[in-house]
């Protein structure tokens, strides 16, 4: 395949970016999307000029890290997938294919696709967390809970934190990523002691960071690698209304 | 009576501090030697914890619950990055709640056997016991394992064991586990006992009067060279399987920090020992970056089996046939007929040498004969898509993603690839190095696994030695030394080892020659898989030693790179990790060398049984081989320390 890329290229914070293009010829189908910007990095190295920065890690669609925007969509045109999990087979011979970063205020460029996400890891500390001391846990099997709730409680733990939902939202939004880690907790026993002043810490410092607001259209949605349901915004909405209903802080 | 294992004459003492009396009760007895931290010291103690995946999330969450100050580093842009996040199986625990004969000391004994007994009976039966604090305390976190209609917990069983106790989270166990110990290591940011240093990643280790003082470290973002100084320092810094360039690890998963701290005198225990694992999807190729694991739960359910003659093979890989093609008396599933008892539930090491050896045989199947069928339609059949597909869903739509075929309709195609590194820094039962004050924990040292390790059982190590051990040793060494015993990051020892940070990163600047890191990378990865990999013989292992000593000159002489030092640059960062692999090779060439016989995943074929199983040789090689650097380009010091078994017997491991 040969293919064209327009790729955002910016030195660092402080200096502006622009679209630079490449061409890059004999791409296999069977390629990752990474594998072939590798090919580019590679071509670039020897040509003397410097390669694309971009995030990536495990290439298994699991550690959150890679984070493209590409052709105006979050991690590509493939639904439920990863930038590392997307291959060149889903796109055609002669295709010019759009890249950049996550765009979002939240997330400041650090260079060409590299974005500073730790807002999220920030909203994680405020509370994305059940209050145990390692070694003061009862037995395992002591509080039982119905496969239904283990379940709803996975389909949100199974977040993987890649910013795709910020990336998607017009209002650059983290509601999907934060609704997750409160969700999860809100629906295990274990996390209910807290479940009110998590939610009200957890939006706190998603406001703070500069996410905007949510407007319920569900392109976090759809556009989340992991697919996780708006039904955990619902919930974040219930807790926080509930937590702010009942709080000392209001 | 204490262990000391070595001879004195460079001043090297191995002593593994394993405590005396019986097996059971030599933890909850050494727990009670170990000397205390005043609750209002500890507060004084500042600790570096390198790595932030189970091992050191758990470590830095624990110690900073305990109030020490903890400083913890990761390459990655968050903590919850870690490479233990990409485990998929599930975690062992002695729990016996299935009631199938389950127990500590079952534990204990199927991971010294499936260690092929090379390793330490006191570290392993302490893993075994702490084992079942790790799945309450994992549950009280509120990690969502799987569960019965009833609401307790499910398990399942794993490659290698015939009873019941891994549990799981679907097919993203290590995903879930890791966030468990984020979420208690964010806990502890937000109550100021950890800070955190996201893409920054050490490159030297601090030593000063004998005693680990702190570390170096780069910024990746800005370039900056920087000092760190502590009390103690852990390195959680995970395995080397990326000194093979393709493995089932991470891009950035690497040695810099272990080897670093080895090149300071930490010792460097049974490198050679390496694990390939069964179930991974197969090479397909050259611009492959990485290979990726299937779950060996698929092995519960999935019939491993290749063609029975080399001529149905041929036609399978030029594509004139498919496997449903194949006459079920044509097909050889080789697990089953050679192992009768365990099947397809074999031992990693036993499931990838069949798999290489029927390969060997050119019965291989897909375009490169290098693959095995991995075959679903019997379960099925038995259970119903629907049940396979809730058991192993995201699995198969890895797969269809990665080799665009349907696993429920033609079977799975998989090849061994590495996944794991049994060896490591050395360390006592503390999980203290030879150096003072320098500790390793997971997968970064070499304690637990023998020479094979079994599934499910990296994430039990990982969080035992986080959460349960370290909060426990660490306080002794502390409490021997004292608050005061910390030298501060202007000492003349930090500056001259920021100096030669400093020196190594402009000396890779400055060659300006026509070789990327990545080329290399990819050269040492193919000398050491072929070499150095499923199998080794001495022959081939002299001349990759050559091979490697050649490339490392060639680096130093002909290494390309571009961008300066003072940026995010990741042709850098590779740079600098590939140089340290290229050291770390020849030093596993020269351990597999040194180690005549075979074991777990380290298999010598001049040393197996006629029908070609691995034969160890406990009269010669029942020891750890630590071994110490000496400078440059000199041979290392092979010191050994014996292992003694108390209450196993050795025999030859059989899974037939």
């Amino acid at each position: 395949m040969n293919i064209a890329l327009k790729v955002w290229r910016q030195k660092n914070s402080q200096t502006p970016g622009k679209m630079v293009d490449y061409k890059l010829s004999d791409v296999s189908p069977d390629m990752s999307f990474l594998e072939m910007f590798d090919v580019l990095n590679e071509e670039l190295s020897h040509k003397g000029e410097e390669p694309v920065a971009f995030d990536h890690d495990c290439r298994e669609g699991i550690c959150g890290m890679c984070s493209m925007y590409i052709n105006g969509r979050p991690h590509g045109p493939e639904t439920g997938t990863t930038t590392c999990q997307l291959h060149m087979r889903s796109f055609n011979d002669g295709d010019t294919i759009v890249v950049e970063p996550w765009r979002a205020r939240a997330f400041p460029v650090i260079k060409d696709l590299v974005v500073d996400r730790e807002a999220f890891d920030r909203i994680i500390q405020a509370g994305g967390y059940v209050s145990v001391n390692t070694g003061s846990a009862p037995d395992a099997n002591d509080i039982l809970i119905p496969r239904e709730i283990a379940d709803e409680a996975m389909d949100a733990a199974q977040c993987i934190g890649c910013g795709a939902c910020v990336a998607a939202c017009k209002n650059a939004s983290a509601m999907l990523f934060t609704a997750a880690k409160i969700s999860q907790l809100a629906v295990l026993p274990q996390g209910h002691a807290e479940h009110q002043l998590r939610a009200e810490r957890m939006v706190a410092q998603m406001d703070a960071e500069g996410f905007g607001a949510c407007s319920f259209t569900g392109a976090c949605s759809v556009e989340c690698p992991k697919s996780i349901s708006l039904d955990h915004i619902a919930r974040l909405n219930r807790e926080y209304l509930g937590a702010k209903l009942a709080s000392n802080n209001a | 009576m204490i262990d000391v294992l070595e001879e004195q004459e460079t001043g090297i003492k191995l002593d593994s501090k394993a405590p005396e009396g019986p097996l059971a009760e030599k933890w909850a007895k050494h727990k009670f030697n170990l000397k205390l931290v005043n609750p209002a010291n500890k507060r004084k103690y500042e600790i570096i914890v390198v790595g932030t995946g189970l091992a050191g999330a758990s470590a830095a969450a624990a110690l900073g619950e305990l109030g020490y100050n903890v400083k913890a580093f990761c390459f990655q842009d968050s903590p919850r990055r870690a490479h233990s996040i990409a485990a998929q199986g599930g975690i062992n625990a002695a729990k016996n709640y299935q009631n199938d004969g389950d127990s500590v000391f079952r534990l204990f004994y199927d991971t010294i056997k499936g260690g092929d007994y090379r390793a330490r009976e006191s570290n392993v039966h302490r893993l075994a016991e702490v084992s079942v604090n790790i799945i309450d305390q994992c549950v009280a976190q509120g990690v969502p394992f799987a569960r019965e209609y009833g609401g307790a917990l499910a398990n399942r069983s794993f490659g290698g064991s015939q009873v019941s106790r891994t549990f799981y989270a679907r097919g993203q166990t290590g995903q879930q586990l890791l966030l468990g110990a984020y979420s208690a290591l964010s806990r502890q940011v937000a109550n100021g006992k950890v800070k955190l240093f996201p893409r920054t990643e050490m490159l030297d280790l601090v030593i000063e009067g004998g005693k680990a003082r702190g570390i170096i470290t780069r910024n990746l973002v800005t370039g900056k060279i920087e000092s760190h100084s502590g009390h103690a320092v852990l390195l959680c810094t995970g395995g080397y399987g990326n000194v093979f360039y393709l493995s089932t690890n991470a891009m950035g998963s690497n040695v810099t920090a272990a080897w670093r701290a080895h090149k300071k005198g930490a010792l460097f225990g049974n490198p050679c020992f390496t694990q390939i694992h069964p179930t991974c999807i197969p090479v397909k190729g050259k611009y492959q970056s990485k290979l990726t694991l299937m779950s060996e739960s698929l092995r519960n359910d999935g019939r491993v089996w290749v063609p029975k003659t080399k001529e149905i093979a041929e036609k399978v890989q030029k594509g004139e046939i498919k496997a449903k093609d194949i006459k079920e008396e044509d097909r050889d599933y080789f697990l089953e007929r050679r192992y009768p008892s365990f099947g397809n539930l074999v031992p990693r090491d036993v499931a990838s040498r069949n798999a290489k050896n029927v390969c060997d045989e050119g019965r291989g199947v897909a375009a490169s004969g290098l693959a095995v069928y991995l075959d679903f339609a019997d379960a099925i059949k038995r259970d119903s898509k629907k049940v396979i597909e809730a058991k192993y869903g995201n699995l198969f739509e890895m797969y269809e993603k990665i080799v665009d075929e349907d696993p429920y309709e033609t079977p799975m195609k998989i090849y061994p690839a590495v996944h794991y590194t049994m060896g490591g820094l050395w360390v006592d039962y503390n999980l203290m190095t030879n150096v003072p004050g320098l500790y390793a924990l997971g997968e970064a040292n070499f304690s637990d696994h023998g020479a094979n390790r079994l599934g499910a059982s990296a994430l039990m190590q990982g969080l035992a030695d986080g959460y349960f051990v370290i909060p426990y040793t660490l306080g002794d060494y502390l409490a021997t030394i004292g608050p005061a015993d910390k030298i501060p990051t202007t000492h003349p020892a930090f500056k001259d080892a920021e100096q030669t940070v400093n020196d190594t990163i402009s000396r890779m600047l400055s060659i300006k020659g026509d070789k990327t890191a990545e080329e290399f990378h990819r050269q040492l990865g193919h000398i050491m898989w072929e070499y150095c990999g499923m199998a080794r013989n001495a022959e081939g292992l002299a001349k990759a030693k050559k091979m490697i000593q050649d490339l490392r000159k060639e680096f130093w002489t002909n290494l390309r790179l571009t961008g300066s030092d003072m940026e995010l640059n990741p042709a850098l960062e590779q740079a600098s990790r590939v140089a340290d692999f290229l050291e770390l090779g020849e030093l596993m060439v020269d351990d597999a060398l040194n180690r005549n016989e075979s074991c777990g995943g380290h298999f010598r074929e001049e040393y197996s049984t006629e029908d070609g199983e691995a034969k160890r040789d406990d009269e010669h090689y029942t020891y750890v081989a630590a071994w110490e650097y000496k400078g440059p380009n000199q041979p290392e010091k092979l010191h050994k320390e014996m292992l003694k078994f108390e209450t196993v017997k050795l025999t030859q491991r059989s899974y037939k």
